[in-house]
């Protein structure tokens, strides 16, 4: 974000990390009734929901088509969804990787594919002159509809995903990710990392990336929001274009629930590191979760609401012993994972555990003072405009709306949900949902410096 | 991770950009000096403000090293009207999201707020602007919080590791040597005194830029101004030295070796930017030059290194031409499996020598300018970004009227001029290569490389 330097590290945002953590939270914050977008919503013939809000200002068009069809559907060819994924702008129809490439690039649009555990994605940002949108949206449907997956394009991608996960290994903020994921999800579909491993990636073949297209991306499974200068009718012929001729096919299985974790459980991995990453949680919530305001607002005052939240404050204010210290629920299909997380130097680890489960179990046990619960209101509704001042911000919250099936007033109604919470909500869903005693704990790091060979 | 990477190179391609229909920008310079740029936008009710020192580790020396990075996190530590933290909290409460960031050539500050909330942030800003308390209870806790933010961000990142040194080593009396976080030593021996010497020297309303972009009103901003940074008193800012880089006459080469999984190399040539240009269009034609190297997936660097030979897993190029001082043209890469750190850096060596010998084609030169054209309506959607390129081109003394310029004169590049400059500034005496050579991580992974000592071709 701050990398106008020639040098990538040459910024040093004091919270980039945070915010980095925010954004997975997908907090979609509501306050005052000023101008909330009017969202509008239909359903094509082939099952495709669609999400609108005409932006006049900018002559600028955003479109996501979100399938679910992230990783959660990979089965047992962990790697597979993010591989097809990444694969749709590599061949399709009649067009190379190149071709499409070279098209795109020649009017000035972007299009990209992203995957993650619930979301498959393909965006596209283009000028609305038709001379350059018209061209945009033919490639954008040709690689949602009909990518080729060429032999060579596939053999190429497996290789470079090969390298990612390779790449992971030298960062133990990577490392200590996965081993959570694997201890709180077991053999739950969340479990894998959407890169999948050196294994499973190796083992996939095009005609599997080719089966999983054929499944996935169909009209009952796809999700469409559009921001941009252009009306209804350009919306719904925008939306008809590129998925309308999809096959309906079927809606995705529900995913099964995600169980609780029995007893706690502690992992520690060396590595030759100057820090310790430490992450501690379990399964949390899902997306539309009975206890969802009470524990994300509770959450904002624990751990979630940067420098000023407990977390932060025990660990970083007042010992300095961390950068970022955090904590955060991510609400997802099913349940999401809880997380607190630090990371220090190697002396230190214990100590810093010891401040951050001391941190929960006494919100836990006490929950949110008068004071912080105000504030956290005030900071949650005062901001509500932030989470909605640009098009690429709008087309974000309208793609989770879709996505997770929320209501179309959710952006109305957010404000009064969050002002209803009281203290007593939170310290019993905390009580309730969040329990230390069963909790994983993961620890990366810790290898003496010698060992390291720092220079 | 490599993803990550390329989104921060597309922002790197395109720094600045305005069309001639964007909005009007508004400045006044109050008595004291500091100068104030108003930009509306009201398609949100929002408004972002920013406070802009020109300070930052290119103002540094040896021995005191990161400094202005240390300041950034002090400035949230407190004034005799606002405990530690304060800020922060204040901020908050009123709805509003806040940071800081300090580069080679600038520290800035920033809130975004409802647009009604401004006055907050203005008072917030106008007290730290001169009566930071700078406590050494604070200062102490603060300094191991910013040791650890090196660790993660350098210590423990290999890549960045070699990214550091290589910048060490092609700037031998440039200030752009420094690493902006700092030596840790430096970091070690660091004392509150040295920070209160450079937050009296550098903070100051003459040395500083304020920016607000939003749904605000320019004359209401300027009265807000003059009321919260007008009392503010002026200071003498000392002359700063140019400490324009000695010319380099022959290549340089380091191998860095850290715990690391993928091998990784970094090039940089000696090219000059906006700032330091005895000819004005060169940087224009070497930010084209790097549209060209990696302006989207059809530029050079995609299409030939990792689709065609595919000698490469990750590669690409960058430069930005708003830095104060000459800086570097750089290209960087991780090799494919199967393909060592010599033949990448072979490969990448003959896109360079191709931009010598060859004119670049009528339609990659279309390409690039659509993208910039493209680009800079797209940049229009954030408030925050409208707000960053004002300020980061106040700061570096090019005035924020160079942005509206810059559609216009990328557009006027021709392809001898890219090649042009690729004959004048990307020779091999004036580079510099930095190699990571990753040392085994794991026991086991030791053992494996042992086995395979001779066939392994990980180095």
């Amino acid at each position: 974000m701050y990398a106008n330097h020639p040098n990538k590290k040459s910024m040093q945002p004091i919270r980039l990390i945070l915010s980095a953590c925010f954004a997975m939270l997908g907090l979609i914050a509501s306050g005052t009734a000023t101008a909330n977008p009017k969202i509008q919503h239909w359903t094509t013939a082939n099952g495709a929901r669609i999400y609108f809000v005409p932006s006049p200002e900018l002559p600028i068009v955003d479109i996501r088509v979100v399938f679910d069809a992230g990783s959660a559907r990979d089965g047992t060819h962990s790697g597979l969804a993010r591989l097809t994924n990444s694969l749709l702008n590599q061949g399709a129809s009649k067009f190379d990787a190149d071709q499409i490439a070279e098209r795109l690039d020649g009017i000035g649009a972007k299009l990209d594919t992203s995957s993650y555990r619930d979301m498959a994605i393909v965006s596209l940002r283009s000028l609305t002159e038709p001379s350059l949108l018209d061209p945009a949206l033919d490639i954008m449907t040709l690689v949602v509809s009909q990518p080729s997956f060429p032999e060579a394009a596939f053999k190429l991608e497996q290789k470079r995903t090969l390298i990612a996960v390779r790449g992971e290994k030298e960062s133990p903020s990577a490392i200590a990710e996965k081993a959570f994921f694997a201890a709180i999800y077991g053999k739950h579909p969340y479990a894998t990392p959407s890169l999948g491993t050196e294994e499973s990636v190796a083992a996939l073949t095009r005609q599997d990336v080719a089966d999983f297209h054929q499944r996935y991306y169909v009209g009952h499974n796809a999700v469409v929001a559009i921001v941009g200068a252009i009306d209804r009718t350009a919306a719904e012929k925008i939306a008809e274009k590129v998925v309308g001729k999809l096959p309906a096919g079927e809606t995705a299985a529900a995913l099964p629930p995600v169980q609780s974790l029995a007893a706690a459980k502690v992992e520690h991995i060396p590595y030759p590191s100057a820090q310790t990453h430490i992450l501690v949680g379990q399964p949390g919530i899902s997306r539309d979760d009975s206890d969802y305001f009470p524990l994300v607002l509770g959450n904002h005052v624990l751990g979630g609401s940067g420098l000023v939240s407990r977390m932060a404050d025990e660990v970083r204010e007042k010992r300095g012993l961390a950068y970022s210290a955090y904590s955060y629920f991510a609400p997802m299909h099913v349940a999401g994972p809880f997380t607190a997380g630090l990371q220090t130097r190697n002396e230190k680890a214990e100590a810093a555990l010891k401040v951050l489960q001391d941190t929960l179990r006494d919100f836990i046990a006490k929950g949110p003072t008068a004071a912080e619960l105000s504030a956290a209101k005030k900071n949650i509704t005062g901001g509500f405009a932030l989470n909605l001042d640009s098009n690429a911000k709008i087309v974000d919250n309208l793609a989770s709306i879709g996505f997770y099936k929320l209501p179309l007033d959710y952006l109305d109604t957010y404000n009064q949900h969050i002002e209803a919470v009281t203290a007593d909500q939170i310290r019993a869903a905390f009580q309730r949902r969040v329990h230390p005693q069963d909790m994983v704990t993961v620890m990366v790091g810790g290898e003496t410096a010698a060992t390291a060979a720092k220079p | 991770m490599l993803t990550f990477k390329r989104l921060l190179m597309l922002c790197l391609l395109f720094p600045l950009g305005a069309a001639a229909d964007n909005p009007a920008v508004h400045e006044l310079t109050l008595k004291n000096g500091l100068k104030v740029i108003v930009k509306e936008d009201h398609r949100s009710p929002v408004v972002v403000s920013q406070v802009w020192y020109k300070v930052g580790s290119s103002y540094e020396h040896d021995g005191i090293t990161g400094l202005s990075h240390a300041l950034e996190h002090m400035m949230f530590k407190g004034t005799p009207k606002h405990g530690p933290n304060e800020f922060s909290r204040i901020i908050a409460e009123n709805g509003g999201r806040e940071n800081a960031f300090t580069s080679r050539d600038y520290t800035a500050y920033f809130q975004q707020l409802e647009k009604n909330r401004l006055k907050v942030s203005f008072e917030l800003e106008a007290d730290r602007m001169r009566n930071l308390t700078l406590s050494p209870k604070e200062f102490a806790k603060e300094i191991q919080v910013v040791m650890e933010e090196r660790r993660m961000r350098t210590d423990d990142d290999p890549e960045s590791l070699t990214d550091e040194q290589f910048n060490a080593v092609a700037f031998l009396n440039s200030a752009y040597r420094i690493p902006v976080i700092g030596w840790m030593d430096d970091l070690k021996s660091m004392r509150v005194d040295d920070l209160r010497k450079w937050y009296e020297t550098w903070y100051a309303p003459n040395n500083a830029t304020l920016v607000v972009v939003g749904d605000v009103r320019p004359q209401h901003v300027f009265e807000m101004a003059k009321k919260y940074f007008g009392p503010l008193k002026p200071s003498t800012i000392p002359e700063v030295k140019p400490r324009q880089e000695i010319p380099q006459t022959g290549i340089r080469r380091i191998t860095v070796k850290a715990p690391a999984e993928l091998p990784y190399i970094v090039m940089g040539y000696k090219v000059p930017v906006l700032h330091t240009a005895k000819i004005e269009w060169e940087p224009y034609a070497l930010e084209v030059l790097s549209g060209i190297l990696d302006g989207g997936d059809s530029a050079r660097l995609p299409k030939d290194l990792i689709r065609g030979s595919q000698v490469a897993a990750q590669t690409s190029a960058g430069y930005s031409l708003d830095a104060r001082n000459d800086y570097l043209l750089e290209l960087d890469g991780t090799p494919a499996q199967g393909h060592d750190i010599g033949e990448l850096e072979k490969a990448l060596r003959e896109q360079v020598q191709k931009l010598r010998d060859d004119l670049v084609n009528e339609d990659e030169l279309k390409r690039v300018k659509a993208q910039v054209v493209a680009s800079d309506v797209y940049q229009r959607d954030s408030v925050f970004y409208q707000a960053m390129q004002i300020g980061s081109l106040e700061s570096v003394g090019l005035g924020w009227q160079v942005g509206d310029q810059y559609v216009d004169k990328v557009k006027a590049v021709t392809a001898e001029q890219v090649r042009d400059v690729a004959r004048k500034y990307l020779i091999d005496d004036h580079l510099t290569v930095a190699v990571l050579d990753p040392l085994p991580i794991s026991d086991e992974e030791k053992m494996r490389r042992s086995q395979h000592s001779g066939g392994d071709n990980v180095r």
